[in-house]
């Protein structure tokens, strides 16, 4: 059973793909020089402070707004091992599960979460949280393997024998 | 009477449970993901060279069927900008290495081309790398926007993963006033269901008012969807869908509405009568107002086109307006035919010469000023009236333009008065 464990930073309803990253950093050259402006029209500093394997925990309508792939690109580049959201605007959840980010749809968890805890996230199956269980859907297998894989480009190098 | 619960699998069905359903060979519900087979594939001039590299990444070494694949230079033709020729380079080389046979290189805007050059027929499932590729909904078509790296992962493997999306059912029942076109119903619905209203979900047309439309008409409708966020939007197809797209409907194609007793997330319902012209006011496209309250407002340009409202239906419309007529004296009004087919009909019929005559500036088929990219972007303060499908900031020109949305007739209207007035 996958299992994966974070510290929580908990953000609003309707986060757009601009707070994720504003269009005026989408030109710099790679996604690790636009990292440090993750999130920077919300919150400048959180960038910095995420840590490799942390968690996001948010509201509704999760990604809203337009198309750049770079989005879900930035927050996998933070380190962010998942986003768990009331919900994820269309074209951010097929961007997200193509560059291999994995999206938790929990509709209760955002209410009760607090910044800074602990959740751990039992693949498939259940959050735990302050000794609570919040279910989750299954992710079919096809999606996993493209998560696991790192995103549809690793996931399609895989499937032609490359890597 | 007895009501006996059912089993999930013999409720009724919606259009596009019926179309997922038929293209995977089992039953689905809301919320399912699956993978679907792809009919046909759209790539336009923009994204091609993200796609050809992604496609190079991925490892593949041929498209799964070349015949599916269709390339449509439309955003950037003719080339506005040095840059610009880079992409057809890299266009037609990628079509020359995988047997690319479908590739238009001037012949009108993508969304146009498709069913009308017969790429998408009733039924299909489709997808292409812009987000108005709903439109093929108007055949009853499941079509929808992607991005450039899911786009190489069909090109590969001829298969995508989709989320099966709930179904809002739209009803319009009675008879559309004179001066109402389709682009304003689709603009009231937008405004109903607000930017985010549809997201994720599939929206189902159907009612009298619907049935008796054209499939121009439904295209305006299916084009916008996007708007509200819809995945797709789904008209049922008929005898006139038949005829637009050359084809006998056979059993599964006919079976294309929705049951009686299918389970809908959401119903609403209209009376054709009560709609009245209306416009997208600057610059979010759910910001509805009728045409009424604004009038007066001065106005500096006119743009009658776009793969929204650039029909031989939408021109003749606006010739009807501008017939005898002058275009106000210090308004520009430039009129853009959604395809070389269209644009020929349009000279044939005199359309073009109207149009003409009255004073506007007819281009060649494309994308260019809906997309700000090309022929009459505009400054700041200055205010357009636009038949095309989003009135962003910055959309046609500077952050500062003003663009309101609107049919081609309250358009053509506006054009000869010089500022907003109500169709007659």
């Amino acid at each position: 059973m996958e299992k994966m464990t974070g510290k929580v930073w908990v953000l609003g309803d309707d986060i757009d793909t601009d707070i994720i990253i504003p269009t005026e950093y989408l030109a710099l050259k790679t996604i690790d020089d636009m990292k440090q402006y993750g999130f920077s029209p919300l919150r400048p500093e959180l960038a910095a402070q995420i840590k490799p394997g942390d968690i996001i925990v948010a509201g509704k309508n999760f990604g809203c707004g337009s198309s750049r792939e770079q989005a879900p690109e930035i927050i996998k580049a933070l380190g962010i091992q998942c986003v768990i959201a009331k919900s994820f605007a269309r074209i951010f959840f097929r961007n997200s599960i193509n560059n291999g980010l994995l999206l938790i749809e929990q509709p209760t968890l955002y209410d009760d979460i607090k910044e800074g805890d602990t959740v751990s996230v039992v693949m498939n199956e259940h959050i735990d949280y302050n000794g609570k269980e919040y279910p989750i859907a299954s992710l079919p297998e096809n999606l996993m393997d493209i998560i696991r894989a790192g995103g549809l480009v690793k996931a399609m190098r895989k499937l032609n024998g490359l890597d | 009477m007895v009501w006996t619960e059912r089993e999930e699998n013999e409720m009724g069905k919606t259009v596009i449970e019926k179309i997922v359903e038929h293209n995977t060979g089992r039953s689905v519900k809301p919320g399912d993901i699956v993978t679907v087979n792809v009919d046909r594939v759209m790539i336009h001039d923009i994204f091609i060279p993200f796609v050809a590299e992604k496609f190079k990444e991925m490892g593949f070494e041929k498209l799964w069927d070349p015949d599916k694949v269709v390339l449509i230079y439309d955003h950037l033709v003719p080339a506005s900008q040095l840059d610009d020729t880079r992409h057809f380079h890299v266009g037609d080389a990628f079509a020359a290495k995988y047997g690319m046979t479908h590739v238009h290189r001037s012949d009108g805007i993508c969304h146009q081309l498709m069913t009308e050059a017969g790429y998408v027929k009733p039924g299909d499932v489709a997808f292409g790398t812009d987000s108005h590729t709903t439109t093929y909904g108007c055949v009853g078509a499941f079509s929808s926007g992607i991005g450039y790296t899911e786009m190489a992962s069909i090109l590969g493997t001829g298969t995508m993963w989709i989320r099966v999306p709930e179904t809002i059912k739209v009803v319009i029942n009675g008879k559309l006033p004179e001066n109402v076109m389709s682009k304003d119903v689709i603009l009231r619905l937008i405004g109903d269901l607000g930017a985010d209203g549809a997201t994720y979900k599939a929206l189902e047309f159907s009612g009298s008012a619907v049935e008796s439309m054209t499939v121009a008409s439904r295209m305006t409708i299916s084009n916008m969807a996007i708007e509200a966020g819809a995945k797709c939007a789904l008209f049922t197809p008929d005898e006139k869908t038949a005829e637009y797209c050359n084809v006998t409907l056979n059993d599964y194609q006919k079976s294309l509405f929705g049951d009686a007793d299918a389970n809908y997330c959401r119903v609403i319902e209209y009376n054709a009568e009560d709609f009245v012209p209306v416009m997208a006011c600057p610059s979010q496209v759910d910001k509805i107002r009728n045409v009424s309250e604004l009038e007066g407002t001065e106005i500096d340009q006119v743009f009658i086109g776009s793969c929204t409202n650039g029909r031989l239906e939408d021109l003749a419309a606006a010739a009807e307006v501008l017939k005898g007529k002058k275009v106000a004296k210090f308004v520009k009004l430039i009129v853009t035919p959604a395809s070389r087919k269209i644009y020929k009909q349009a000279a044939d019929l005199g359309i073009l010469e109207t149009l003409a005559e009255a004073g506007a500036m007819i281009t060649h088929p494309g994308c260019g000023l809906c997309c700000g990219r090309a022929g009459g972007i505009l400054t700041d303060g200055e205010r357009v009236v636009a038949t095309n499908n989003r009135n962003f900031l910055g959309r046609m020109g500077t952050s500062k333009v003003q663009i309101y949305l609107a049919s081609p007739r309250t358009a053509a209207a506006c054009a000869v008065a010089g500022k907003i007035v109500c169709p007659e």
